[in-house]
């Protein structure tokens, strides 16, 4: 079956999973992760050269023929996520950006009015940014309409595993908006990457289900086919759901 | 001879070092790594010609796992 390419900006992908490179316990059990996935795009974080952790992944990326977005995780204020994004490009040459302003660490939630200043000032400086944001369908529009080229939901709160909180609000960004829906953060098994694709999103960010699984290659397999399954299921129209059973063999 | 924070820690060099000879310093890696001298981003062209004055702040970046 032929599957349409996913379009962010100019950017084409054929997968539409894309990794976050976090948690993983080393860059081998990365790269079979990653070969698992079949993702084409990947995040990367901006840090201190000297800090630790810094070696490998990006020539590891590069071999893998895996294109990098680098993200702007650990910002607070538009003003740091915009210094980053812009270290960012100059370090790494794409003009890709996912847009992260976490408003404190303990729920790592998206700070709206820091994000929203941080997409306006980042689209008007001719990045392609990707935007994580609330499960708000008001504030993703605020965003589709700042210049983003991908408006990044969450399912629930980084880390948490927990799924996808409110379905209702993802189908209400997936109605109403232009650029790619983008489910990210919240997937904490396969169930949940359908889910997300069966309610019409155009593709799945997630880093923790995969790295921190007790398996991490073998739920990467099980994460690109959910994605798939969930696309193949959003564009065959389901069936109502009824009350009362429905026979499906013929009367006797 | 001059202080100068570089990521985050006072470090001595002589006046007229530009952020190429500080890039030299820390082992001189070039390719995927971003600087940015008092919060402010320093593109990759002028790394030789600009000199770091007394006091500032240098932060050298690059790509980490993440996200």
């Amino acid at each position: 079956m032929d599957e349409e390419p996913l379009v962010i900006g100019t950017h084409k992908l054929n997968s539409r999973l894309i990794i976050g490179t976090g948690g993983a316990a080393n860059l081998a059990v990365l790269e079979r992760a990653l070969v698992a996935s079949g993702t084409e795009l990947t995040t990367v974080a901006m840090r201190r050269a000297d800090a630790e952790g810094g070696s490998g992944v990006l020539e590891l990326l590069r071999r893998l023929g895996i294109e990098l977005l680098p993200n702007t995780a650990g910002c607070r204020t538009a003003a740091e996520a915009v210094l980053t994004a812009q270290l960012a490009r100059e370090a790494l040459g794409t003009d890709l950006i996912k847009l992260e302003v976490h408003a404190d660490d303990r729920t790592l939630l998206p700070d709206p009015f820091e994000t929203l200043d941080a997409a306006e000032q980042l689209a008007a400086d001719g990045f392609t940014v990707l935007a994580y944001t609330n499960d708000d369908p008001v504030l993703a529009l605020r965003l589709e309409e700042a210049g983003c080229a991908a408006v990044m939901p969450l399912g629930a709160p980084i880390g948490t595993g927990l799924g996808i909180r409110n379905p209702h609000n993802i189908e209400l960004i997936v109605s109403r908006a232009g650029v790619p829906v983008i489910l990210d953060a919240g997937i904490g098994t396969a169930s949940d990457a359908t889910l997300a694709m069966e309610l019409g999103c155009d593709a799945v960010l997630l880093s923790t289900a995969v790295t921190r699984a007790a398996d991490p290659e073998r739920m990467a397999a099980a994460m690109r086919a959910a994605v798939v399954a969930g696309r193949l299921a959003r564009e065959a129209g389901r069936v109502p759901q009824r009350f009362w059973a429905q026979a499906s063999s013929p009367p006797r | 001879m001059i202080q100068i924070k570089v990521n985050g820690k006072w470090c001595e060099f002589p006046e007229g070092t530009t952020v190429a000879d500080i890039l030299d310093a820390m082992g001189g890696a070039r390719q995927g790594v971003a600087v940015a001298m008092n919060g402010v981003l320093v593109r990759r062209g002028s790394w030789v010609g600009v000199v770091v004055p007394a006091g500032a702040s240098v932060d050298v970046l690059t790509a980490v796992q993440g996200g």
